[in-house]
């Protein structure tokens, strides 16, 4: 990121809670939520996020969220923008990170 | 098309990368015309190989091009196909001698990992760093040298858009082909663990900020476009106009062309006609090939139309944001947004779209969607639509609209309402399903390519003309024989069908389809309408020009029609035509793809009872509001 970031005092929170704008570092992904992904392998939602780069460090936004109730949700992960439901969003921990004026 | 000089032996090389790295453009490039694909474009859902010869002219390439994944651990039928292919363990499949990781170069991040999984199994491997012009234009920052370094692989520039980006590509195959005799032996693959992934995604980024990878913000023009395609308010009445504008299009702009088809035929019949003296010949060729051929060959416009829109929409990156938006909507009859560009690529054809359903990870999902693929009004249904729409429904404007493009519309929704409500009851009858997330990659916005475009609307063209040239001409010459012999009695009146076989076919299908306000004519054309629904309209072009006695009913199978049916009829027979499943393909692709005789058997069934019912009612209704003169 060139902007000038700070992460905030707050705790980690699920990437689920963030809103629209918001944004944050990965901070960790918990396989509690390991719901196959598809029927052909074992792959989990959580190893997905991972493959494609929600890992520790990676800054992340939310870009847009559908109405009504904002699921899905739109998320940047590095240049790369994935769709995501709150569901799956949940598996990701952020550090929320808050703009300086 | 240039010939090959026997090479002197062949290589086999597969093109691998993650999704939207812009690996089908570069099959495109490398491979050009010289392409085996299935019948039916999808979307990389298919086996596609092609061929080629590299500058130093020793070995000729057999090149594949591996469905997109972003690792070795598949979550759908496609990447796990990739992935069994490259470990050389999917039968019937030799394995590749040389991979070609390629790379997008404006997102390297997402790539890198699936190089370094690769690079694991020892395989020969060159990584094509793709859409290099692209990086560079908009600031990218990237030392290729470092990069080739770091990673221990070849690294390549290459600019699949732009004629000549393929050569460094080209001129590394060749050097890897003379320096290495392959050994390709099966890989045992083992899942790597959590940690195992993240210490690959550190050591990626490692690599990337040795080589001095900087992305630049992305440009306030995306995040504004962004912001308007994906808004909850602007988004979805965007996608509603898109969609509308395609259907009207598909009517305006492609009637001058097709009026050229017309005469054209029209004077080739006239031609056959002049030449040839009266009699079978004559017959087996005017009333025969020609009336039936040109009867479909004339809504080529219109289908190449409606491919243009689906492949543009599909190379800009605009179709997964509709997902995007319609993924709560989908949901709420127990579809998912990943449903939509199976469902939409349906209304082009139901094959690739049905093929286009194993990016779906959820079986039941998958299912679902296969069930409702031909409810979308596929392009076959068009030369139906478009011969009643045409021959009963007035050329007036309606406000800004055409009456007749509304007509269509109409009969478009009619059949998505019918999957709504198919959808719904699928869903009601089962048990609560299991959760799936959506997970869906929003990839960049891109100038669609116009070497795809033609590419993709070149294989359709040609599929098209296959079809035209061999089932539909054969079923039209046979429906010509049924309906030319035994020739009536002598002294008999009224026309010879009428005693021909088709003519007793016909009669005896009246009473199923009497109820619906069918004709024997419309009955006789149904049959060989099952096997493909552009057929029907031949066949009502065989059927009327051999019964009516008239010269060129090639050209004049509308006002023919609309002056012999009623307006409940034709009313009724589009109907029909919404729901019957009338295309043994997609039965056939279905019994395949499901790998049972069951579901395809089940689309058959309801298939038939809802064209049925749906036929009745709307006959019915229109005879009681006075359609019936």
């Amino acid at each position: 990121m060139t902007t000038a970031d700070s992460p905030s005092a707050a705790g980690q929170i699920p990437l689920a809670d963030l809103r629209k704008g918001m944004r944050g570092l990965v901070t960790a992904v918990v396989d509690d939520d390991t719901a196959q992904i598809g029927d052909t392998a074992g792959s989990t939602v959580a190893r997905r996020l991972r493959e494609i780069g929600f890992v520790p460090g990676e800054p992340v936004e939310v870009i847009e969220e559908v109405w009504p109730g904002g699921d899905p949700m739109a998320v940047r992960i590095g240049a790369t923008i994935f769709a995501l439901r709150r569901r799956e969003a949940r598996a990701v921990l952020v550090q929320m990170q808050m703009d300086k004026p | 098309m240039t010939r090959f000089p026997p090479p002197a032996r062949t290589c086999r090389a597969a093109l691998v990368g993650v999704p939207n790295c812009g690996k089908t453009a570069l099959f495109n490039r490398l491979t050009g015309s010289h392409q085996k694909v299935a019948n039916y474009p999808g979307v990389t859902v298919e086996r596609k190989e092609g061929i080629f010869i590299g500058p130093a002219q020793h070995c000729l390439y057999q090149l594949l091009d591996l469905p997109g994944t972003y690792s070795l651990v598949p979550t759908t039928l496609d990447e796990a196909v990739t992935r069994d292919v490259i470990a050389g363990r999917l039968q019937g499949e030799a394995t590749p001698e040389l991979i070609v990781c390629v790379v997008d170069a404006t997102n390297l991040r997402l790539s890198l990992r699936l190089v370094l999984e690769l690079k694991a199994l020892g395989r020969p491997m060159i990584v094509a760093l793709n859409m290099s012009d692209l990086a560079e234009q908009r600031g990218y920052k990237l030392d290729r040298q470092r990069l080739a370094a770091e990673l221990a692989l070849p690294v390549v520039d290459t600019v699949a858009v732009r004629a000549g980006g393929e050569a460094a590509l080209l001129a590394a195959i060749d050097a890897h082909s003379n320096a290495t005799a392959s050994a390709a032996v099966p890989a045992v693959l083992v899942p790597p663990g959590p940690e195992q992934v993240e210490a690959t995604q550190r050591e990626s980024r490692r690599i990337l900020d040795a080589a001095g990878y900087v992305v630049p913000l992305r440009t306030r023009a995306l995040q504004r476009l962004d912001a308007i395609v994906m808004n909850p308010l602007f988004g979805p009445l965007l996608l509603a106009t898109l969609l509308f504008l395609m259907f009207q299009a598909v009517f305006s702009w492609a009637a001058a062309p097709m009026d050229w088809i017309a005469a054209g035929i029209g004077a080739l019949g006239g031609l056959v006609q002049s030449a040839l003296p009266a009699g079978p010949l004559q017959s087996l060729l005017v009333d025969g090939v020609l009336a039936g051929a040109s009867a479909v060959l004339i809504f080529l416009p219109q289908i190449l139309i409606l491919f243009a829109f689906i492949l543009i929409l599909e190379d800009s990156g605009y179709l997964p944001r509709a997902a995007f938006l319609l993924d709560r909507l989908m949901g709420s009859i127990g579809l998912s947004g990943r449903s939509f560009i199976p469902l939409l690529s349906s209304f082009a054809c139901a094959i690739p779209g049905i093929m286009a359903t194993r990016t779906i990870p959820n079986l039941r999902n998958r299912i679902t969607t296969i069930m409702l693929a031909p409810l979308m009004t596929c392009s076959a249904r068009l030369p139906v639509y478009a011969l009643l729409i045409g021959a009963f429904i007035p050329a007036q404007q309606v406000g800004w609209f055409n009456l007749q493009g509304l007509v269509l519309f109409a009969l478009y929704v009619a059949g998505v309402l019918g999957a709504v409500l198919v959808a719904l009851a699928l869903k009601l009858g089962s048990r609560k399903a299991h959760y799936h997330p959506l997970l869906m990659e929003l990839p960049e916005y891109h100038w669609p390519n116009l070497r795809n475009l033609w590419i993709g609307l070149w294989e359709r063209t040609r599929i098209f003309l296959t079809r035209v040239g061999t089932i539909i001409l054969a079923l039209t010459v046979l429906l010509w024989f049924l309906a030319s012999y035994p020739a009536p009695p002598p002294g008999a009146a009224g026309p010879a069908i009428h005693y021909s076989f088709a003519g007793m076919i016909g009669n005896a299908l009246q009473n199923v389809f009497a109820p619906l306000g069918f004709n024997w004519q419309i009955s006789v054309a149904l049959v060989p309408g099952l096997a493909a629904r552009e057929v029907a309209v031949a066949a009502l072009g065989t059927v009327y020009a051999l019964s009516s006695g008239a010269d060129d009913v090639s050209a004049a199978l509308g006002p023919m029609i609309a002056g012999s049916w009623s307006l409940a009829t034709a009313l009724s027979l589009l109907a029909w035509y919404v729901f019957a499943p009338q295309c043994l393909s997609t039965l056939v692709t279905v019994r395949r793809e499901t790998n049972s005789w069951r579901y395809p058997l089940i689309m058959a069934g309801y298939l038939f009872a809802l064209a049925y019912v749906a036929a009745f009612i709307t006959y019915r209704v229109a005879l009681a509001l006075g359609g019936g003169g």
